[in-house]
């Protein structure tokens, strides 16, 4: 960190932070590089596998193609902040239980993705749910069992069969 | 408490060994990790498909004395990757053959310096007429490696095929082909590298297997083996693609490490990592088929080739389990296979899921229902009539001794999917609407293990043991790599030694600790591994009961006290097996007969498709499979094995195109190389018939890439079923339906590959 470029402050998981980077720097190698959150990962750095997903103020954005001078101000959620006290978030659990990951590079965009989807719509069809993940790529699992894993933290849903429908 | 209930943990849906640091973002990959005064490392490569390098020259605007520069001239042992034969440098010394061949290695502190100073390198070249085409490489005109261009051939012959032509009532011939695809795993390869005069080579990596990185740096460096060690991170997605290619990236961390003086990082981005790293090999399969006048089999003549790339690698054992699955899961008493391997100026193709068998299988599978469009009978009933049964022989002659039970899967996916009435239903609807709907179905087999002798040479060293603070940890090089490979094989060691899920750990995957149990790759971690971790565990209960008087029947703080009783004896508590070959399993590599494989996985899929005939898209609608694999020894996870791997194959049959342009990837990025996303995977619907294989680990046999030979198949024959017509190509794309099934204005539309003499 270089004391020459100005302060960019925001907040990270409710936390302030502030960091001396140049402006440009995309918001991804800030997270990964200047604070240490390196539970979000680069698939492409274009914009494509959404491997690199963070909330910022509710939206969720691609970090890889964000410059941090866009986030000044921004509150940032990450993976690190889904879990509370040793906790797991009910998404976590649910991935967990389900095979939701399985290599899980994909998985913290993954579950950015799916509690951004659930802010808005707390219980999707699988058709908003296919719709609400399709910006994030996971080479592993077929989706299949990501979707069972979100409409499990969900509760219920509409027009789902359960889970059974899918393996057995 | 007792603890002898049977099968607590094998069967049960525990949850992913190493699930919680991944979901809390804690697992650290090679990109999360720094190591103190850690450089970075970036590779110039080639530009041109093949010829001399005459000069290499670096531009002035860059201040070379900040970086590291490694050439081959840097290298102190051999130059080159160690694998089956060792014609691939590690970085090129005056020829390149293929346009991303290493060439020059770069370090620098910091990584955004790294890119200019790439573009800063000149190289001159003088150069050679490349191949591009399995045809150009067969014509033999411009030889490219060896002295005829020919990596490896086998013949697989059974009975007398011309014997079979000769009583033939029907003769089908066609020619299938299947193009590259890429792995696109979402992490990238990388590895970090530190060098020390004293102690040696040390390289973290995303990677597959350790001990092949570990024999490959021995050779570069010329070290002995305590002088190497290899580290595996969590790796992010292999699927083959991490087999033998970070054996390349590791050397060249370790060269600039050794030259700088730091720890160096190489991690490439997706276009590097696309355009440089191994691929699936494209094929070109020839299926000439003899039956009689009940549609049986008489003779199977069948024409292989493979696209090996610029260096051998793998080509040879890819080409092997490409020929033994070319049959296909059929009863036929004269057989003849002949397969070639060819080298072309591309970047080397390489290990993929299935390693062969998705190719030769997309070509008997199409081959069959093209056969059953031909003789005018139900593409089902002919599979049925030729199925292999408990007691024949394979191609190899290999006797079928445990049960095979295509029958029962055929039925249960039939009575699933609903396939008939489906069927007749969408040929009644087709006719009135634009979208026309189709089922297609494929029969296989996946080989589970090493092919041949090759778990007899591999000789795998695999254990357990028990540490001081009451943890029993599984002694393996098996790698995990989002399959599964922690979880099934601590559920393995807790089952056998009765314990619980939580009293059995991974060491840590580090050639320093574990001993070598083979590469992670061939299906062969259940099965194989999985009954080294299953014998050394019954081994470590025999001694505690020998020599630290533990009871037939204990609890689990009673097990944990006879370690105890045992370490304050005799010292370290655990136990190693070695491999040994179920009985009867006999190969001759000569003759190329024999038992191909110790057990063989088998499966039927059904696919509903429905082609939009007026935007020339096909789209998967459903998709059952149905498998049998042995013991499933953890469903959640054996199931998420085969979701995973229909989806990879959905891509393979109709969206991944590998673009060449002068033999390099021109769509090198994630935008313009498709993969099926969460919108284009359609419902999956997995069901296992189980039968316990008594030689794998707790009966498992293999299940990771079965589930990836017969989609591709499955689809094809699905859109024949819908439209008519038999595409013999993938991936199959709108364009290539719109090139057949748009209406011609003077001419009928063709069938290409069908010009069949029955005679
Ligand atoms: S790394 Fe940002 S979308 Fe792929
Ligand atoms: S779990 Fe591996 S990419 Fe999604």
């Amino acid at each position: 960190m270089s004391a020459d470029w100005p302060a960019i402050r925001f907040i990270v998981n409710g936390e302030s932070r502030a960091v001396r980077v140049p402006a440009m720097k995309r918001l991804l190698d800030v997270l990964r590089e200047d604070l240490r959150l390196t539970g979000t990962k680069e698939g492409c750095g274009e914009g494509e596998c959404g491997s690199c997903s963070v909330r910022m103020n509710g939206e969720l954005v691609n970090s890889c193609l964000v410059p941090v001078l866009q986030a000044e101000g921004a509150e940032i959620e990450t993976v690190e902040g889904l879990s509370s006290n040793g906790a797991l978030h009910p998404l976590q659990q649910a991935f967990l239980e389900c095979g939701g990951a399985q290599c899980g590079i994909c998985t913290p965009g993954m579950l950015m993705a799916a509690t951004h989807l659930l802010a808005r719509n707390p219980h999707p069809s699988l058709a908003e749910i296919r719709e609400g993940l399709a910006g994030n790529l996971c080479r592993c699992t077929g989706f299949i069992r990501i979707f069972e894993s979100v409409i499990a933290a969900a509760g219920s849903t509409r027009g789902h069969r359960g889970p059974a429908d899918h393996a057995r | 408490m007792g603890m002898s209930q049977k099968n607590r943990i094998v069967g049960a849906s525990v949850p992913r060994k190493e699930g919680i640091d991944k979901l809390l973002g804690r697992a650290r990959y090679v990109d999360d990790i720094e190591r103190e005064g850690m450089w970075h490392g970036a590779t110039v490569r080639g530009s041109i498909p093949r010829g001399f390098i005459r000069s290499i020259r670096f531009d002035r605007r860059t201040d070379w004395s900040e970086f590291t520069v490694v050439t081959a001239a840097d290298i102190p042992g051999k130059n080159h990757i160690q694998l089956i034969v060792a014609d691939q440098p590690c970085l090129a010394d005056g020829v390149v053959n293929h346009c991303d061949e290493p060439i020059l290695l770069l370090a620098h502190p910091d990584k955004h310096k790294l890119r200019q100073a790439v573009a800063g390198v000149e190289i001159e070249y003088e150069p050679l007429p490349p191949v591009f085409t399995i045809e150009e490489s067969e014509r033999q005109d411009v030889v490219v490696w060896g002295s005829d261009n020919l990596f490896k051939s086998f013949l697989l012959e059974k009975g007398d095929v011309d014997v079979g032509f000769a009583a033939a009532a029907h003769i089908v011939e066609s020619e299938y082909r299947t193009d590259a695809q890429e792995h696109l795993y979402i992490e990238n390869n990388g590895v970090i590298a530190e060098y020390d005069a004293e102690s040696g080579v040390t390289v973290w990596g995303s990677l597959q297997c350790p001990y092949y990185v570990h024999r490959s740096l021995v050779a570069v460096f010329a070290l002995s083996e305590d002088k190497v060690r290899v580290i595996q991170t969590e790796t992010g997605g292999a699927f083959g693609g991490k087999e033998d290619y970070p054996s390349m990236i590791a050397s060249h961390a370790a060269l600039l490490a050794m030259k700088s003086g730091h720890p160096v990082k190489v991690v490439y981005d997706r276009m590097e990592d696309l355009a440089a790293t191994t691929k699936r090999h494209p094929s070109r399969v020839r299926q000439r088929t003899a039956l009689d006048r009940e549609g049986k089999l008489l003779a199977m003549e069948i024409d292989l080739a493979t696209d090996g790339g610029a260096y051998s690698t793998l080509s040879s054992t890819v080409l092997s389990r490409a020929t033994l699955h070319a049959p296909g899961p059929y009863l036929c008493q004269n057989v003849r296979v002949r397969s070639r391997s060819w080298a072309t100026n591309t970047v080397p193709y390489g290990a993929f899921r299935g390693f062969g068998a998705p190719q030769a299988c997309f070509a008997i599978e199409r081959h069959m229902d093209a056969i059953a469009a031909q003789i005018g009978m139900d593409p089902v009933e002919l599979r049925r009539r030729n199925f292999l049964h408990d007691g024949d022989t394979t191609a190899t002659e290999q006797v079928m001794r445990e049960p095979v039970i295509l029958d029962r899967l055929l039925d249960r996916a039939l009575a699933e999917s609903d396939f008939y009435s489906k069927r007749e239903r969408f040929a009644r609807e087709n006719a009135a609407t634009p979208i026309k709907r189709g089922m297609g179905i494929a029969a296989f087999y996946h080989g589970s293990g090493f092919t041949g002798s090759g778990e007899r040479y591999l000789n795998s060293l695999a254990g357990v043991d028990v540490t001081p603070e009451g943890k029993v940890r599984v002694l393996v090089s098996s790698t995990e790599f989002g399959q599964g490979t922690n979880t099934v094989l601590t559920q393995i060691a807790a089952e056998t030694l009765r314990l619980h899920y939580e009293d059995v750990t991974m060491a840590p995957p580090d050639t320093g600790i574990v001993p070598n149990s083979g590469p992670t790759v061939a299906s062969r971690t259940a099965m194989v591994v999985g009954r080294l971790i299953e014998r050394a565990s019954l081994q470590l209960l025999e001694m505690l009961r020998a020599k630290a008087a533990l009871g037939n029947e204990y609890s689990r703080d009673e097990f944990f006290a006879a370690c105890e009783r045992y370490r304050a004896g005799h010292g370290e508590v655990g136990s190693l097996v070695r491999y040994e070959a179920p009985p009867g399993i006999h190969w001759d590599d000569q003759r190329y007969r024999g038992e191909a494989y110790p057990a063989y996985a088998w499966a039927i899929h059904v696919a509903q498709v429905a082609v939009d005939t007026v935007t020339y898209s096909a789209e998967v609608e459903e998709f059952w499979a149905v498998q049998e694999a042995g013991r499933i020894i953890n469903p959640v996870l054996a199931g998420g094995q085969v979701e995973g791997g229909i989806a990879q194959a959905i891509g393979y049959a109709l969206y991944e195109k590998v673009i060449l342009q002068n033999g390099h990837m021109a769509n090198s990025q994630m935008t313009n190389y498709i993969m099926p996303t969460a919108e284009d995977v359609p419902p999956i619907h997995v069901f296992f018939e189980e039968i316990p294989f008594r030689h794998g680990g707790c009966g498992a046999k293999g299940i990771g890439e079965l589930p990836h030979d017969g989609p591709a198949p499955a689809i094809l024959n699905a859109i024949m079923d819908a439209t008519g017509v038999s595409f013999t190509r993938i991936p199959l794309l709108p364009e290539d339906l719109f090139a057949e099934l748009a209406p011609r204005p003077a001419s009928v539309s063709t069938r290409p590959v069908e010009e069949t003499a029955t005679v």
